[in-house]
Order: structure tokens, then C-alpha cells, then sequence
């Protein structure tokens, strides 16, 4: 209700101020970014964290939106089927590629519904293991998982989530069998990989980073191309055991199929200078992660990333629900 | 020694003039979002999360942590004044707390409420400082396998929950475990009784259903006997406790408490669980149990105290290990995260001030919450006295606010109107809403935790009974059968059980 009454108060304020500032010109009144994702999560607060510095740069109020459920399929549609004017986007994840083979009741097609904006993100995951697995580095690790350890269990936040498909990723490019471990988010699987229950997991290093600096688990590997500057001593799984193996959470804008390019180029200008941002990029570095460069906050970046992922997912994820 | 010089630093700290007025507008701002049902303090914390950008770490952390624990307590003066529980946990408070309230009594039942969670926190905020870290340990003991035990005991013993026909109870705890499986399998991924409907894949809104179940059924059944209000409630007799009271509550309040604080440790659902145990057993106990479910002071005492301790000892995984109980929780390490803390073991080596600042500005929220709630308790009655033509119109518009606040889903109001139906469908059959309730949450606990321990054993279903504190669970839930069935105390269980309406 309180998000209700912002929203009238903001929009009556824009009645009373906007015409004579913002004649003809995008945006005139606030633009909405739609997060399918619980408020207060690691997507959530990336949203936040951009859309003020948009709003300085745009010169009007940039809304965020939760709309949970289904695994951020149901936003997702929201904003699908939102009018192409520039004033309702969408900011997930990674997941908006996966929502196809996952979800057969969606009413909307992710991968032709969306126009690209432009990557925010590439937030680097890590491989980590209970305190007292007996692998002592990575490559000892796959060894290990490849003989006495076939079959160790992997925590996963539920079907779909980035340590799932990190998981399905491992299993595919290292021919190694997991025993996945599904649990309801991020907190309750660390508090079973801190707690001896389970093996190892696979998450955002927004997740891991605390408890393997305290000591409380071990890191492996982290699953971006170089080594990431919060964990220096962590090497990367391209490195050492898995040639070519990336995956990140990456997070990105999308607006509704038919937003004119203008529209989208200026956003993506927006996007570019909020991610220079010194409190953004400082913010983010909390987070354990960093802006993407400013050629990558792009229509044409996010196309060209998208279509590859979707490609990715859609090969992966169908053999594992035939499995 | 130490723990006096931990917490005068950590009062010094809460006690400045600003923590202590941010730990006021926290805990104001909570019990707000908890009487209005539905807004619950996830969604407005994260609204919040913005502002506190600007404040220390400490100031933004007590406000945050007030809003919470406030929510908790908000959440239990609707449950009681017009049977709408906005949170799992309050559910239990409306089933005796309400009849108090239409016997006339809603004022010491707000009493009790208020004593209880003050109380409760106290203790809780006491356990919290003394013992956190090694309680955390032992809660990481805690897999999958001890949790199904756990709940298993917790529905063994549950069935008291209803009163009334034995039959109906576990009618009604079967359709509830039915609902709880609506949505997408947790292991599997599969969507289950979805129908098509793109909304159902995360499940049945629990507000939602706990909103239409009690709130607005209550509501078709009031308005069938009387566009008055029924009579009873306007008169309201005392607005305080009295000696007899006082007597019967206290043993639920300790109880509660312990209850409480214990389950509040476990990740994932202890809290939940807080307040359906803490309400069975003080059926057990009580020497008239025939009393519960018709406004027996006990059962509201009992759960609000072993809610609030919950509410507060959930920190304790949060501030030692960095890991978050619950959503609520996991928004808190996002104000940490953001403010340049890392949550975990180290805070309270490195943030001597932050993280015993934090604990004992718990204890002062707790006694805020007191003086703010205890002179609220007259206006509150006063507002049973509004004549009930205009009471229900606001009800329901502020429950369907409420509830498509929390995803901003249509889909989820229009669940109220189909549960709202199927709950007066069942108090005309003469079946409780409350068995359904516990039967929906405790459920798909049930189920995950389940197949997680298969999962993790390999297929060995030997596995609850080798894990020594898992199989004393299991012990301790046979036990209770062999118990009630012992002919003494089946005696005393018919006489529970005989009271049909």
C-alpha cells in the first residue's frame, strides 16, 4: 500500500511539474523497472543501486518493482507484455534464459518478447566445498570426483537458479556425476555446507565470500574467465580444471519487444554513466562484484549475449529434464 | 566479566539520543505493518533498505531489526480483535485470542500479548548475548534429517490443536498438507496442481489463504447472524489483567519462551514452528483443556511469547555465522552487506559496538514496544465498538491491500475470495480452520526435508534413525503416542476431544 501511495504521490507531482520540463522529449514521467525477484535480494539491490544513479541522469524518478513468483517467470511476463514505450523495463538475471525449457505453462516467449538495453553485471560465482572435504585443491577436487567421490552432494538454491545451472554446467563439461541437493534459496544450503551436511556448492560470490573469509568453507575455484580481485588467491576453474568454463550471474536490462532504438540507446547511455558511478561501482564491489565495461552495457552486447545463453540453456536444460 | 563490559558497551551505543528515536520509529513502523495484514515487514523493510543508506551501520541496522521484531508484535492485534493473522505465527493467537475478544475480553488478551513478548524478547535478548555462538553450532548439527524428526513430532502432538471432532481435525490437517503441495516441487522442479496457472507455480499465498480462512469466513458468518455485531463484544469488562490471570499465564509464558527460543535457532521454519508448539503443548498441560479454542487466556500467552523469543534468537545464526534464518533475515544481510559489513562470525570480534549494540538495542525496542502497545490497548477495543456495517468493508479492503502488496498480484486477492468461500463452507461443517493452517505450513517442510535427507543418504532411509539427535526426536514423538494411549491419560484425552459444539 505504501508502494501504492508513492507511486500517486510521485505521479501527481510529476502532473503538477512535468509538462513545461519535459515537453516531447523521454522520459517525461517516472519509468518503472520491474525486478521479478523478492525485494532485498542480491538482483533487488543492484536494481536500487542503478536506478538512482539513472534517476540523477534522466532527471525523473526511476520506480522499482517487485514482482515475485515462479522463479521471476511471472515479472518477467509482466514486462513482456508491458507497452513497448520505454517507461516499463525489466533488470534479472541470467534466469530469463532459462525460463523457456523450465516453465512449459509461459504465456510469452523470453527469447523474441525483449528488446536488449544492456548488461549490468557479470557477477563472479564460486566453487566451494565443506571445511573438511578431503580434496585439498581444485584439480584434486574433479580427481576426487571422478573416483571415491563420485556422486557428492551439491547444494543448489531449487531448480533454475544460478547454483543449479552452475551445477548442470560442471556435471556436462567435466563428465563428472553430482548428487544435487535442492533447498529453498542460498541461506538454508550454506547453512548446511557450513554445518558438514553437504559436500559442495556452487553460488554468487555475493553469497560464499563472507564465510570463506571467516574460514568456515573452502573455495575451489571461481567460474569467471580471470581471478576476481576479492579472492585473489582463488583460481579460476578455466585455469585449472575445466578448459573454456565460464558462467556468471549476469544481470541486465531488457525493455518490452517494439521500444523504439532511440529510446533504448539513450537508456543504455543512462546505464553507462550509472555504472561509472563511484558509489555504484563501490557498492558493487560489496556485493563482490563490478560494472560491466561501458561497450557491454549495450543493445547489442546484451542481443549478442542473450541469443548465446539462450542457445546454452535451451541445449543443457533439455537434457536434463529427458534425463 | 566480560559479557557486563560487552553489553554497557552495547547500551552505550543504543542509548544514543539518535539509535534510541530510529529504534523507536522502527518498532512504530513495525507493529504498524503488522496490524495491517498482509504488509508484512519483508516488503517494508526492503522499502526502507533505501533510506538507511544514509545512517551509520548501527542506526540502520537497530531500525531494521526494530521493524521485525515490531511486525511480530503487530501481527497478533489483528489476529486477536478481528481473527485476520497476517503472519503464520499469529495464526495460533487468533484462534483463542479471538474467542477472548468475543467474550469480551480482548483487552487482557492484548495484555497478555503485550507481557508475554515483552517478556520473551527479554530473555531471548539475554540468551542471545550470552550464548550465540555456541547455540549456532549447534543448530548446524541440524540437517535435514533432524528437521523431518522434529516436524513429525510437531504433528503428532499438533492434532490437539483442533477441538472438536478427532476425524475432522485430521480431515482438515490432510487438506492443508494437499494445498501445501500446490506449486513447484522444491526437488524436481515439477509444477504440481499448477492447472495452468502460471501464478500457482510458487505455491499458494500463504496470506492469502491464512486472510480468507479465518478473516474473511469469520466475516460471511458474522454477517449471516446479524448485520450487528454479535453481542459480547461491545461490552468489554476490564481492559487489564487480574490476579487470576496473571497465575495462569505465567507457565505458558516460560514455556513459551524456552519453546521459542530454541526453534528460533533452526534454520529455514523453526519459527514457524514456534507457535504451533508452544500451543499444543500448553493444551497438554492444561488441567481444562476443553477450554482451549474458546478463549482460554494460555493459548494466547503460550504462542506470542514463543513467537517473539523465536523472532529474536533467529539473529543468532545471522550475526555469528552470516546466514540468514529466513527472507526477513536475508534482507538484513543486504542492509549489512550494504553498508560495507560482511555478516558472519566476525563481527563480533571486529564490530565489538555494532554487533552488541544491536542486541541490546533489542531489549530496548522490546520495552518500547511495551509503552507503546499497553496504552494503544484501549483505543484498539474501542475500535470493536465501530459498528461492524462499516468494520467489514475496511477489513477486507485492507486485507486485499495488504495482500497484493506483497507480489503485486492480482492472482493472490482473488485466492482470498476462493478461500474466504471454502472457510465459511468449513465452519458450516462444523471443521476448524487452524489443523488446515498447520497441515499447509508445516507440510512442504515436511516433504523438502524428506527427500533431502534421501537425497543426501543416497536412498538410506535408515538415516533418521542413526543420527542419534534425529532418532531421539522420533523416540520422543513415540513416546507421546504410547502416552495417549496409556488408558489413564486416554481418560482425560476423550474429555478433550468429547467437546463437540
Amino acid at each position: 500500500m505504501k508502494r501504492l501511495f508513492a507511486t500517486a504521490l510521485m505521479a501527481a507531482a510529476t502532473m503538477l511539474s512535468g509538462p513545461s520540463m519535459a515537453q516531447g522529449s523521454y522520459p517525461s514521467k517516472p519509468i518503472t523497472i520491474l525486478v521479478p525477484a523478492a525485494a532485498g535480494g542480491p538482483s533487488d539491490t543492484v536494481a536500487r543501486l542503478v536506478a538512482e544513479a539513472m534517476r540523477v541522469d534522466l532527471g525523473q524518478q526511476v520506480l522499482i518493482e517487485n514482482v515475485g513468483g515462479a522463479g521471476g517467470s511471472l515479472g518477467t511476463g509482466r514486462v513482456a507484455k508491458a507497452s513497448p514505450d520505454g517507461y516499463t523495463l525489466l533488470l534479472y538475471h541470467i534466469g530469463v534464459a532459462t525460463f523457456g525449457p523450465l516453465y512449459p505453462d509461459l504465456s510469452y516467449k523470453p527469447g523474441e518478447d525483449f528488446d536488449s538495453v544492456g548488461l549490468v553485471t557479470d557477477v563472479p560465482m564460486t566453487l566451494v566445498g565443506r571445511k573438511d572435504l578431503a580434496p585439498a585443491d581444485v584439480t584434486a577436487l574433479f580427481t576426487w570426483l571422478k573416483g571415491e567421490g563420485k556422486g557428492a552432494t551439491f547444494g543448489t538454491a531449487g531448480v533454475g537458479a544460478v547454483s543449479d545451472l552452475c551445477g548442470r554446467l560442471l556435471t556436462d563439461a567435466a563428465g563428472i556425476e553430482l548428487t544435487v541437493v535442492p533447498y529453498k534459496g542460498t541461506g538454508p544450503a550454506m547453512n548446511d555446507l557450513v554445518g558438514g551436511q553437504i559436500d559442495l556448492m556452487c553460488d554468487q560470490t555475493t553469497n560464499t565470500a563472507n564465510q570463506i573469509k571467516a574460514g568456515e568453507i573452502k573455495p575451489y575455484a571461481v567460474t569467471t574467465k580471470e581471478r576476481i580481485a576479492i579472492l585473489p588467491q582463488v583460481p579460476t576453474l578455466a585455469e585449472t580444471a575445466i578448459k573454456d568454463f565460464e558462467i556468471s550471474a549476469w544481470h541486465a536490462i531488457w525493455a518490452p519487444k517494439g521500444t523504439p532504438e532511440a529510446i533504448r540507446q539513450k537508456l543504455s547511455a543512462s546505464l553507462q554513466k550509472a555504472l561509472k558511478d563511484p558509489k555504484v561501482i563501490e557498492r558493487f564491489a560489496a556485493l563482490g562484484t563490478a560494472p560491466v565495461s561501458a561497450d557491454m552495457a549495450t543493445p547489442a552486447a546484451l542481443d549478442k549475449r542473450f541469443q548465446s545463453e539462450l542457445a546454452r540453456w535451451g541445449k543443457l536444460l533439455a537434457n536434463a529434464s529427458t534425463k | 566479566m566480560e559479557l557486563l563490559s560487552h553489553l554497557a558497551l552495547g547500551f552505550e551505543t543504543a542509548l544514543t539520543l539518535q539509535n534510541v528515536f530510529w529504534c523507536f520509529v522502527g518498532v512504530l513502523v513495525g507493529t504498524l505493518v503488522g496490524v495491517l495484514p498482509g504488509i508484512g515487514p519483508t516488503a517494508t523493510i526492503a522499502l526502507l533498505l533505501p533510506i538507511t543508506f544514509s545512517f551509520s551501520p548501527v542506526t540502520a541496522l537497530i531500525m531494521l531489526s526494530g521493524i521485525y521484531y515490531g511486525a511480530q508484535y503487530g501481527g497478533s492485534t489483528t489476529a486477536i480483535l478481528i481473527n485476520l493473522p497476517g503472519e503464520s505465527s499469529s495464526a495460533v493467537t487468533a484462534i483463542d485470542g479471538y474467542q477472548m475478544a468475543r467474550n469480551g475480553r480482548a483487552g487482557p488478551a492484548l495484555a497478555t500479548a503485550a507481557l508475554g513478548s515483552f517478556f520473551a524478547g527479554s530473555v531471548a535478548t539475554l540468551i542471545l548475548a550470552i550464548a550465540a555462538p555456541p547455540l549456532a553450532r549447534v543448530a548446524l548439527n541440524f540437517g535435514a534429517a533432524e528437521y523431518f524428526s522434529l516436524l513429525v513430532l510437531g504433528l503428532l502432538v499438533s492434532i490437539s490443536l483442533a477441538h472438536g471432532s478427532v476425524i475432522k481435525a485430521l480431515a482438515m490437517i490432510v487438506l492443508g498438507l494437499l494445498l501445501g503441495t500446490v506449486g513447484q516441487d522444491v526437488t524436481s522442479g515439477t509444477a504440481r496442481y499448477t492447472m495452468g496457472f502460471q501464478e500457482l507455480y510458487g505455491g499458494i499465498n500463504f496470506v492469502s489463504l491464512a486472510v480468507g480462512m479465518f478473516g474473511v469466513a469469520e466475516i460471511f458468518r458474522n454477517l449471516e447472524v446479524e448485520t450487528n455485531r454479535e453481542v459480547g463484544v461491545s461490552q468489554v469488562k476490564n481492559l487489564w489483567l487480574t490476579r487470576e490471570d496473571f497465575r495462569r499465564i505465567a507457565g505458558p509464558v516460560l514455556r513459551g519462551t524456552g519453546l521459542g527460543s530454541v526453534l528460533g535457532i533452526l534454520p529455514g521454519g523453526g519459527h514457524v514452528l514456534a507457535s504451533f508448539a508452544s500451543y499444543s503443548a500448553e493444551k497438554r498441560l492444561s488441567k481444562k483443556p476443553q477450554e482451549f479454542g474458546r478463549g482460554a487466556i494460555e493459548g494466547v500467552a503460550g504462542p506470542e511469547s514463543a513467537n517473539n523469543a523465536a523472532a529474536q534468537t533467529s539473529f543468532i545464526p545471522l550475526l555469528t555465522l552470516g546466514i540468514p534464518a529466513h527472507p526477513v533475515m536475508a534482507l538484513i544481510i543486504g542492509a549489512f552487506i550494504l553498508q560495507g559489513i560482511t555478516p558472519g562470525p566476525n563481527v563480533m570480534t571486529d564490530q565489538p559496538a555494532l554487533f552488541w549494540g544491536i542486541i541490546a538495542s533489542m531489549w530496548i525496542g522490546n520495552l518500547l514496544l511495551v509503552v507503546l502497545n499497553l496504552p494503544l490497548i484501549g483505543l484498539w477495543v474501542k475500535m470493536l465498538t465501530i459498528p461492524y456495517r462499516v468494520l467489514f468493508p475496511a477489513i477486507v479492503i485492507f486485507a486485499s491491500i495488504g495482500c497484493y502488496s506483497i507480489d503485486s498480484n492480482p492472482f493472490d486477492v482473488y485466492a482470498i475470495v476462493v478461500f474466504g468461500i471454502l472457510g465459511y463452507v468449513l465452519i458450516r461443517l462444523g471443521c476448524e480452520p487452524a489443523p488446515l493452517l498447520l497441515g499447509f505450513v508445516l507440510g512442504p517442510l515436511l516433504e523438502e526435508n524428506l527427500r533431502r535427507a534421501m537425497i543426501i543418504s543416497k536412498g538410506d532411509p535408515t538415516v533418521f534413525l542413526t543420527r542419534p539427535l534425529s532418532a531421539s526426536l522420533l523416540a520422543l514423538g513415540l513416546a507421546c503416542i504410547v502416552i495417549a494411549l496409556l488408558p489413564s491419560i486416554r481418560r482425560k484425552r476423550d474429555e478433550v476431544f468429547v467437546e463437540e459444539d
